[in-house]
């Protein structure tokens, strides 16, 4: 009994920290979207969701009772198989990526040497989510909006993959905790500085990847009425949500780790280790909201030439400078 | 997490992907129980703005995407190229820079070809 159970243990730790950390994951992203829609709504000149709770603090937790209460409507030409898989790829390539992201210094839950590949594929794989549900819900809104989006991310794809050589280039590693670490141990604490035109690319290209305004041409609710999950209602259409706010999150957190310096702060906050990667992640998803309040949506063709006429040409540069610097130096 | 092996460092990304895909399923079943269930073959016609649906919902499209997606392969591949070659940089040194500046200037040319050829016009 005893033997069993002190070969269980490292399991069930494994599993404990997966829990911890996803929950705590859900919280952020469902807190995500009420600040969203306070903040946006301040920026309009409007209160926002103020019904639910204290200052609407309750509104997500009652958008999921919502959500879940609601009809599950499947439309009668959907390909069913495709029609229900879709939201699942979606949810877990967008959330899982959360595992390879040292949120302090002692612990990332799954601390391997390849964790920009593991985030990249995700992101990839993200994109099969998209596809199939345009493609499986039989409707014209639906399938444009899945071929723009699945364009669109590939195409930022590219650019954000190549504004993170340079940051290789610098740390000498894919792992993200070695990155940090040898972000803080350079003369500018973090890449952002000396990355300049790599975190600027990155950040672009980030926006893009979660289809977020100015970028969210797939569901340019405007005339693709929502693009790729027009069909899609009650949680079904909930699950997209929660994988577009997930990316939203995981993106940041590993801009933060990339090139802001992860955990690293300007001096320590005894007992709260993460409390600085905490902080950047905030301030970076608030950026993602005040850019979304700001700017109003790219045309498609504007959109498709920033990727590869502007982006992709820079983020190339940007690895030949980091080159030669680092060869000249 | 010593215990548990090198090769199980991949194991929390697996563990991880499961229990988000159980939350999802779990959040699915409830609205199969909770949810309502009142289908009529109007409610089940795909969505075009209340108009009756016409002609075929997976109409032909662009061959632009087509373009796209064989650029995006181009690119993605050349990135992976980059990569190693990055992360060994320290390593290796000033050659290996400029065979890596003769790969992206090489790529360069093709990319410029399909710019000129249009792939990257929209209108």
């Amino acid at each position: 009994m005893e033997a069993v159970l002190k070969m269980a243990t490292p399991w069930l730790i494994l599993i404990l920290e997966a829990l911890v950390l996803l929950v705590v994951a859900l919280l952020h992203v469902a807190y995500t979207t009420y600040a969203e829609r306070k903040i946006i709504g301040h920026m309009q000149q409007r209160l926002g969701p103020n019904r639910v709770g204290p200052r609407g603090l309750l509104q997500p937790i009652a958008d999921v009772v919502k959500l879940v209460a609601k009809e599950d409507i499947v439309p009668s030409g959907a390909d069913k198989s495709l029609f229900y898989l879709a939201p699942f790829i979606s949810l877990v390539a967008g959330a899982t990526s959360l595992a390879v992201i040292p949120v302090w210094e002692k612990f990332a839950l799954a601390n391997v040497n390849v964790g920009l590949l593991v985030i990249l594929a995700m992101s990839s794989l993200s994109s099969y989510g998209i596809i199939l549900s345009g493609w499986a819900s039989n409707s014209r809104y639906a399938f444009l909006g899945g071929l723009r989006a699945s364009a669109q991310v590939i195409s930022y794809e590219v650019a954000m993959a190549l504004s993170l050589v340079g940051v290789m280039l610098m740390a000498g590693s894919m792992n993200l905790s070695e990155i940090v670490k040898a972000q803080v141990a350079s003369p500018f604490k973090i890449y952002a500085i000396p990355q300049i035109i790599g975190f600027f690319v990155f950040m672009v290209s980030a926006i893009a990847e979660t289809n977020r305004t100015p970028f969210d041409l797939p569901e340019a609710e405007s005339e693709l009425v929502a693009g790729y999950f027009v069909e899609y209602s009650g949680i079904r259409f909930g699950l997209f949500y929660l994988a577009e706010y997930f990316g939203m999150v995981v993106m940041s957190a590993l801009a933060v780790t990339c090139f802001l310096g992860g955990w690293a702060g300007p001096f320590e906050i005894p007992g709260i280790p993460f409390f600085w990667f905490l902080v950047k992640l905030y301030a970076l998803i608030f950026f993602y909201i005040w850019v979304r309040a700001t700017l109003p949506r790219y045309r498609y063709d504007q959109l498709m030439g920033l990727g590869w006429k502007i982006l992709i040409p820079l983020a190339l540069l940007n690895i030949v400078i980091t080159g030669l610097i680092k060869v000249l130096v | 997490m010593g215990e548990l092996g090198l090769a199980s460092k991949y194991l929390p990304i697996l563990i991880l992907a499961i229990l988000v895909f159980v939350i999802g399923l779990s959040m699915i079943i409830v609205n199969q129980i909770l949810g309502l269930k009142r289908p009529y073959p109007e409610k089940l016609e795909r969505y075009e703005c209340g108009l009756p649906p016409s002609g075929e919902p997976r109409h032909p499209f662009s061959v632009k995407f087509y373009a796209i997606a064989i650029l995006f392969v181009v690119f993605d591949v050349e990135a992976v190229f980059l990569y190693p070659w990055a992360v060994s940089f320290g390593k290796i040194g000033a050659l290996a820079y400029i065979e890596m500046v003769i790969f992206i200037a090489l790529l360069l040319v093709a990319y410029f070809y399909a710019w000129i050829r249009g792939a990257f016009r929209w209108e």
